[in-house]
């Protein structure tokens, strides 16, 4: 799938990058590199996804997230009992 | 040799050290800057470029600012100037944020591989505590081979020791591949920084050393930034405890239900202080009390006791349009507290981090009309003042976005000074007609931007954009870069006024200005249906854009008369610092195009608005 499609909440592990050499250059400096694990935090609608990797937010114009392939992670970390990195996951509110 | 070229360009003594200050954009570079050098700074503009590099004499060091970037190359101006800055440093003060050390640490790297002496201060450490992030600092500054100084730049913690680590400086551990590739350079690269440039394919560089650029970026790079997620990773231990408002916040600026209201508040809020309080309040006491009643009454008498107010030289000096009060009144009473404001907001909107989520937003929009979301900047930029937006027009990726932007600047776009005369002429007219003309002028700008993306080739480049954290501008910082950016203005701006004025006084004094407006009366009176008189206006419009809409405030226009010539005067050609600016950003081709087709567009629309009201 491509970034594109992404869900708000769901971690990805980004696949392959566009051939464009400033593109590619300026995504590994902000830290996706291909195999990079971000998270989108946001989805605007017909605009930019914003990805998160750490506390690095990062917005990508719809066009270029077309062409970035990525895949879906499901395993969650062992460690989830915090509101943050669950929210980040995408997990449900920790019961109490 | 780079380090001769930058004395040579910024005008440096070749004797003194050089200690630079990098970093990413939003690390608190300016802060330590201030801290280091006190109260006498230079700033000079960086020739070729808008931008604006800081520089202080302490000692016999010199200490020098550079724009935020985020790793050294070319891809855009501020990385030009940063390159250049950082190559001729003796000592580069590395400013990182603790908060965000994967991304920081790739320029520290890179600088690292340069071979240049370095100390690091790693600030926000406190931010970076509430968020429950650890930095083992021995480790790190041992890995990087690099002396490391955790700083809190707001609270002023670790200027000290920053200072007296600048003696420990030293060059740290370069990547190891770059040991074999160093070979693949020509020997007659001496600089080894510069040969590192070279190998990563900057063509400047290359071409400067006489020498072809390699084409070993990706692969740099890439050891690059798995040493650098490496150290990251021996260094940092998190410990996720604080839920952030921040982020949430951030959410609703660039989610567009919440967002564009959001959007619409502030720049509510920015009308009610530049448009109301400050062309209206603040303009009426510097430009009407201060100037036109003190100074002018002065400067007037002083001149009487030479020569008489009404003979030739008398009027070029004291006259309607008068070296001496037309350009001096202007540029003091009317544009400096104008601009003044104006980047006071600017600058707080930059430190703030909001202009990325405001491109963010509008992304979307932009893409319609051939822009993408970061052309926000230059068309904000655009109400201040044109001539400086089209300047900035270069912080966007392609030349195509570039002449969109460019040519919509210099259509629609009024600027500060214009926009406050447009306003208080519209005010008198009321609700229905201030409509109309926001409602004309938004749709010429889609409807040429949409035209524009459609006939230009090629399509323009999609967003990539980083979103600093949200933080509150520090007062200290949003004072001294507007304080430096009005000076500048103000420095441009005068001998152009003063020019301006000379000019319309000689049209006046040899009656040309009569012949041209007998010459344009089959267009203002006859297609315009507006008095010959307007024709003045036109001619001050081309001057400076607000001359030409105050030279309406003497006409007895009516309302519907008034909407058309206001419509025109906004479309019509920018000002001669823009077209001057329009032509050396541009080619001389691609700007009489945009300037007849302008001309062309102001008559044609103003035209037909007069033929349907009037």
């Amino acid at each position: 799938m491509t970034l594109d499609m992404a869900k708000e909440g769901q971690r990805y592990r980004i696949i392959s990058l566009p051939e464009t050499t400033s593109v590619r250059a300026q995504a590994i400096r902000f830290g996706i590199a291909e195999g990079a694990i971000v998270t989108c935090t946001t989805v605007i609608p017909g605009g930019p996804i914003v990805i998160a990797k750490n506390r690095q937010e990062l917005a990508i114009g719809r066009g270029l997230a077309q062409k970035i392939t990525i895949e879906a992670i499901t395993t969650v970390p062992v460690n989830n009992n915090f509101m943050v990195r669950r929210r980040a996951y995408g997990l449900s509110r920790p019961r109490p | 040799m780079a380090c001769h070229d930058l004395d040579h360009k910024l005008n440096f003594s070749p004797d003194v050290r050089k200690i630079v200050l990098a970093g990413n954009p939003n690390v608190g570079k300016s802060v330590f800057f201030n801290a280091f050098t006190g109260m006498y700074v230079d700033v000079s503009n960086y020739p070729g470029t808008t931008l604006e590099i800081s520089h202080a004499r302490v000692g016999n060091d010199l200490i020098i600012d550079t724009p935020g970037v985020y790793g050294v190359s070319s891809f855009n101006e501020e990385e030009r100037v940063a390159r250049d800055v950082i190559l001729g440093a003796d000592i580069v003060i590395n400013v990182i944020d603790a908060v965000h050390l994967e991304r920081d640490l790739f320029l520290t790297q890179q600088i690292i591989d340069m071979g240049i002496p370095m100390v690091i201060a790693l600030n926000m450490i406190d931010e970076a505590a509430r968020q429950g992030i650890q930095i083992d600092v021995d480790k790190l500054a041992k890995l990087l081979g690099v002396p490391v100084i955790p700083t809190i730049a707001v609270k002023r913690k670790g200027f000290e020791q920053i200072k007296q680590a600048v003696a420990t400086a030293r060059p740290g551990n370069k990547l190891e591949i770059l040991e074999d590739m160093l070979s693949l350079v020509p020997k007659k690269v001496k600089n080894q920084a510069e040969a590192i440039i070279i190998l990563e394919g900057d063509p400047y560089v290359a071409a400067r050393n006489r020498v072809k650029p390699l084409n070993h970026q990706e692969e740099i790079y890439l050891a690059r930034r798995s040493r650098v997620d490496e150290i990251v990773k021996l260094v940092l231990k998190e410990n996720y405890s604080e839920a952030f408002f921040n982020i949430r916040l951030s959410r609703l600026m660039i989610q567009p239900l919440t967002g564009i209201p959001f959007l619409v508040l502030i720049l509510w809020m920015l009308y009610q202080f530049i448009g109301v309080f400050i062309a209206q309040t603040v303009v009426r006491i510097t430009e009407g009390s201060i100037m036109q009643g003190y100074y002018e009454p002065f400067i007037i008498n002083l001149v009487n006791t030479i020569i008489s107010p009404t003979s030739i030289i008398g009027t070029l000096l004291v006259g309607e349009f008068g070296i001496l009060t037309m350009p001096v009144t202007s540029v003091v009473g009317l544009l400096l507290p104008l601009v003044l404001g104006f980047y006071l907001c600017l600058s707080a909107l930059e430190d703030s981090g909001y202009l990325p989520r405001i491109a963010v937003l509008v992304d979307r929009i932009l893409m319609r009309i051939g822009l993408n979301g970061r052309g926000i900047i230059p068309i904000i930029l655009g109400f201040g003042c044109v001539t400086a937006a089209t300047i900035t027009t270069r912080l966007l990726g392609s030349s195509r976005e570039r002449l969109i932007a460019t040519f919509l600047l210099a259509l629609c776009i009024p600027c500060s000074a214009q926009l406050a005369i447009i306003t208080s002429l519209l005010m008198g007219l009321g609700a229905k007609y201030t409509i109309m003309f926001v409602a004309i002028i938004s749709s010429i700008l889609v409807l040429a931007g949409t035209a524009l993306n459609w006939l230009l080739p090629g399509k323009s480049d999609d967003l990539l954009i980083d979103l600093p954290p949200l933080r509150w501008p520090q007062p200290i910082n949003v004072l001294r870069k507007t304080s430096n950016k009005a000076v500048n203005f103000i420095k441009e701006a005068f001998p152009l006024f003063a020019g301006g004025a000379l000019l319309i006084s000689f049209l006046q004094i040899t009656g040309l200005l009569v012949t041209i407006q007998k010459l344009l009366e089959p267009i203002t009176v006859g297609w315009l249906q507006l008095p010959k008189e307007v024709a003045n206006a036109f001619i001050m419009g081309f001057i400076r854009r607000d001359l030409g809409a105050t030279g309406l405030f003497n006409l007895s226009l009516s309302p519907a008369q008034t909407l058309v010539s206001l419509l025109t005067i906004t479309i019509f050609v920018p000002c001669i610092a823009s077209t001057l600016v329009i032509f050396k950003e541009r080619s001389w081709r691609e700007g009489i195009i945009i300037w007849t087709s302008i001309l062309i567009i102001a008559f044609l629309i103003g035209g037909i608005v007069s033929h349907i009201l009037i």
